[in-house]
């Protein structure tokens, strides 16, 4: 009985952070249909809807297996080029826009998550800090492969080269897909904050479900602890590589979404480098470390805010920084929680004895 | 020992590859390339000197700590433009005033937080921290380009007969690194202070218990790594005299890479780690390619790591179960 | 056949012999404990048993088959449970959950399955719930079923990770100081429980304890270590009137 009262909490719990991506869509999509929403804020919303994505997939890897990575940026960004790429060059193939963004989203997030494999062998062995600093070092370099990267095509096939266009040696008619750190050009525009919204919805489904199951119950105990689970026959590379392949090809998803909204794909350190990946462990931790309704709450708070801000021009990033700064004192110092709890009893026995006088 | 043998080790590397050099064509600018990158590397050391410290008391990665390079080389410059005073009282000023910053930002942001449940709050704290300094910077002295005036008044060396020049700010980098790194080395084993500190990052409770002021010896490494880090700006702006609001940030990852490569908490593995991602970042940028030459430096890194997972010099703990 | 024969087991730290010519025969289903001084290297036979440690030199065969050089997780899946002198729980997670992790390798689905919540979800986890409670209640932990680990308290704690070890259906249980940290009420408790649960689960139970109370009330047969070697051996009620292990014990 008890438990299907606790069944009954989760799912309830879970279903309200759906019903709430829900209800923002609803709203977004009534202000725009009514021109309340300015051109700006509109095309903040498929970048909002990929930062969304990110943090939850981030969470998955900092909250739920405990792991610190300062990396997320570049599973990101291997899926936006992989599927940039791909989309790109079969543009003329496939002209059904759906199909094609839908093999898109499927080729960003195999690629992303191989690399997570591939990066996680390695690197999940380490610990703490020394793995937050091993993922910051393959986000840069991927980021950093990116930028040297030529792949043009022709009636040849595909040539590929790592200095510039030239020596790709295309024949007359050959066009260049990717031109080094000039990023891919005429990505066609196929995400929208309709399809972003619903990957948000995937997103979370997938994350949700796999926490409240038995490999979620796995990944969890090795968060707590890892001596203790091996105890009791949990294999922990398996659920530690687990863990992070998911989170990074839900992270290749958000890069495939943020380059099919760009005319052009670059790898700057702004979108792709560590300032991203450091954003988005922002949202995770402001949110609150493996909340993952509160991570989608940071995101919006967080992106919307500096735009919120605009009015106060050179001001607002400073006052962003600061209520990052102040938000973190009152969510984490133990003075200041100390503090929350005694307003809160004192607010509750101020509520009783109104009651009871007005009884 | 450990550390003097490793240092040994480097200099003996480097004198080999310097005789090879000389067989080789352009050993000259090999040479060259190999003084610029320890030229480069003793600022890294001396601002993972500051990461590490900071890292071995408070066990927190500061990620604040590159964007108080760039404060403090704005304000050696703007006394140096405005005011009119001499480099050297400029450069002090520069120093007090990181000094006083760093006190600052410890006691309102972070000493809060000390005992928080989860260690990740207070790294969040430090980026907002940096994002702080970095707008600040830019309400101040705006998004535009300032060019530095180097305040290294040390002739350039010449030697082979005009084929090698050592200029005076390398020499001074160079100098310098050494001096901080050796005076740091014995006010961390000599003094009281320095013991004091040892005994925090051992273990805060216990040392607390035996007498040893936690908070006052935390502000105090905030103090020394924040004055290293003026000191560190100035030179990085006279060797490369751009300076932006952004100026601090890549140097300080590039640090925090070097001191998590020599091994984080270590004095000696800050200056190994340093020099050594100098050295490779300059022959990368030099022989390989230079827009891989970051790629490289973080390729190294993650061999040494996967080899050696707590960095050359850093001390292997075990769980005990 | 013993369920367990240890013969000339061995470990050493760089210089330090830890545990030297070591060897144990626990009959099936019998209450056997291990005992000595602090600093005898009992923790350290535990680490061995249970795959922590790789031993230098010697044989440990569970049921006939040879378990020297497996991982810890295989030696769980061979039937070695444990549970931990500092309590190792998930803290994080619910008590209820903290047994269903232990269920972990008897009760499976895929991940995908998991995922897609497909019927086998539903069906495997019901089973897994009935099977935890089950357990919980053995301790009378299922009221605390939702409450999260780390909020339990410390007596109801240790029982919990007793719950879990089981869970994995272990023929052999390793109870590492089961009763530190208890006064001698809870202890009494624990005796009764500890015996409960061999009778219920016909199980083998080997433990660690200072406690001489309860190592003489429940124990039937006891190994003294000193030094990391073996002092004594045999019936308990023969090994506690040892002259040799009262020495250890009081000194000279």
């Amino acid at each position: 009985m008890k438990n299907i009262k606790k069944m009954n909490k989760t799912t309830k719990s879970n279903l309200l952070t759906y019903l709430m991506v829900i209800a923002i869509y609803a709203v977004v999509q009534i202000l725009v249909a009514t021109g309340n929403v300015s051109s700006l804020l509109q095309g903040l919303l498929v970048p909002l809807c990929a930062y969304i994505i990110l943090a939850v997939s981030l969470n998955l890897t900092v909250g739920i297996l405990g792991e610190l990575s300062l990396g997320h940026a570049g599973f990101m960004c291997v899926g936006a080029f992989t599927s940039a790429f791909f989309s790109k060059c079969m543009v003329d193939v496939i002209p059904s826009s759906g199909i094609r963004f839908f093999l898109a989203l499927l080729i960003g997030a195999a690629t992303a998550g191989i690399c997570g494999i591939l990066i996680g062998i390695p690197v999940l062995r380490l610990k703490g800090d020394y793995l937050a600093i091993v993922t910051l070092a393959f986000g840069e370099i991927i980021k950093n492969i990116a930028n040297i990267l030529f792949i043009g095509k022709d009636s040849n096939g595909l040539h590929f080269s790592t200095k510039d266009s030239i020596s790709l040696g295309l024949e007359e008619g050959g066009k260049v897909i990717i031109n080094g750190p000039q990023g891919i050009t005429g990505t066609p525009k196929d995400s929208t904050f309709t399809i972003g919204v619903l990957l948000i919805l995937l997103t979370l489904f997938i994350v949700l479900n796999l926490i409240h199951s038995r490999s979620g119950r796995a990944i969890m105990a090795i968060r707590d602890n890892r001596i203790a689970a091996e105890s009791v026959g949990i294999n922990i590379t398996k659920y530690k590589l687990m863990a992070f392949a998911i989170s990074a090809a839900l992270a290749g998803v958000a890069g495939v979404m943020y380059s099919h909204n760009l005319a052009t794909l670059t790898a700057t350190s702004k979108n792709f480098g560590y300032n991203m990946s450091i954003m988005i462990l922002v949202f995770v931790v402001l949110g609150g470390i493996g909340n993952i309704r509160g991570s989608i709450i940071a995101a919006i708070v967080l992106t919307l805010l500096p735009e919120l801000l605009r009015g106060l021009q050179d001001y607002r990033m400073l006052i962003y920084a600061i209520v990052m700064i102040v938000m973190m004192l009152f969510n984490w110092a133990p003075k200041a929680i100390e503090m929350r709890e005694k307003l809160a009893a004192k607010l509750k026995a101020g509520r009783k004895k109104n009651t009871k006088e007005a009884a | 020992m450990e550390g003097y043998l490793m240092v040994a080790f480097c200099f003996c590397t480097c004198y080999n590859i310097f005789q090879k050099g000389k067989e080789c064509e352009n050993y000259m600018s090999f040479i060259s390339y190999l003084i610029n990158g320890i030229s480069l590397g003793s600022v890294y050391a001396i601002i993972a000197l500051g990461y590490t410290m900071v890292y071995g008391i408070a066990k927190m990665l500061n990620f604040a700590h590159g964007d108080v390079i760039m404060i403090g080389a704005y304000v050696v410059l703007t006394v140096i433009t405005g005011a009119g005073l001499p480099p050297a009282a400029a450069v002090l000023i520069g120093i007090v005033f990181c000094t006083v910053l760093g006190i600052l930002i410890e006691t309102i942001a972070y000493r809060p937080l000390l005992n928080a449940s989860s260690s990740l709050a207070v790294l969040i704290t430090a980026i907002g921290v940096s994002y702080l300094l970095q707008n600040l910077a830019l309400l101040i002295f705006g998004a535009n380009t300032k060019s530095f005036t180097s305040v290294v008044k040390v002739p350039s060396l010449v030697l082979a007969g005009g084929k090698l020049t050592i200029s005076g700010e390398t020499i001074v980098t160079i100098l310098s690194c050494v001096v901080i790194m050796t005076g740091m080395q014995l006010f961390i084993k000599k003094t009281k202070a320095g013991q004091a500190m040892r005994a925090v990052s051992e273990d805060k409770g216990a040392a607390q218990l035996m007498g040893v002021n936690v908070n006052g010896t935390i502000a105090l490494t905030f103090a020394i790594g924040s004055a290293l880090a003026a000191i560190a700006g100035v030179l990085l702006c006279s060797a490369y005299p751009t300076l932006t609001p952004y100026t601090g940030s890549m140097p300080g990852i590039k640090a925090f890479v070097a001191a998590v490569f020599g091994g984080i908490g270590s004095i000696p593995g800050a200056m190994i780690g340093g020099i050594l991602l100098g050295v490779i970042e300059i022959f990368g940028k030099a022989y390989i390619s230079s827009q891989m030459a970051d790629a490289i430096v973080f390729a190294v890194l993650i061999v040494v790591l996967i080899v050696k997972p707590t960095g050359l010099l850093g001390k292997n703990i075990q769980e005990k179960v | 056949m013993a369920l367990l024969e240890v013969k000339n087991l061995g470990i050493s730290f760089g210089g330090l012999r830890a545990v030297n010519e070591f060897h144990m025969e626990i009959e099936k289903g019998c209450l056997y404990g291990l005992i000595g001084p602090n600093g005898a290297g009992k923790t350290t036979v535990f680490n061995l048993l249970t795959g922590v440690y790789k031993p230098t030199e010697g044989i440990i065969t569970l049921d006939g088959e040879n378990i020297v050089g497996k991982k810890t997780i295989d030696i769980n899946k061979a039937g070695i449970a444990r549970t931990f002198q500092n309590i190792r729980l998930f803290k994080g997670l619910s008590v209820l959950d903290n047994v269903k992790v232990g269920l972990h390798n008897h009760h499976k689905y895929s991940t995908i399955e998991g995922i897609l919540r497909l019927p086998k979800y539903y069906k495997v986890e019901k089973e897994m719930d009935e099977k935890a409670l089950e357990l919980l209640s053995v301790f009378g932990l299922d009221k605390y079923a939702d409450t999260l680990a780390a909020n339990l308290p410390y007596g109801k704690q240790r029982e919990l990770e007793i719950t879990r070890a089981l869970a994995t259906e272990p023929k052999l249980l390793l109870l590492d100081e089961p009763a530190a940290g208890m006064n001698p009420n809870e202890t009494q408790d624990l005796m009764n429980t500890i015996r409960f649960v061999r009778d219920k689960f016909d199980m083998t139970i080997l433990l660690i304890e200072h406690d001489m109370k309860l190592v003489s009330g429940i124990c039937e047969k006891l190994t003294v270590l000193n030094f990391g070697q073996v002092l004594a051996e045999g019936e308990t009620s023969e090994v506690l009137n040892n002259p040799e292990v009262i020495k250890a014990y009081l000194g000279e």
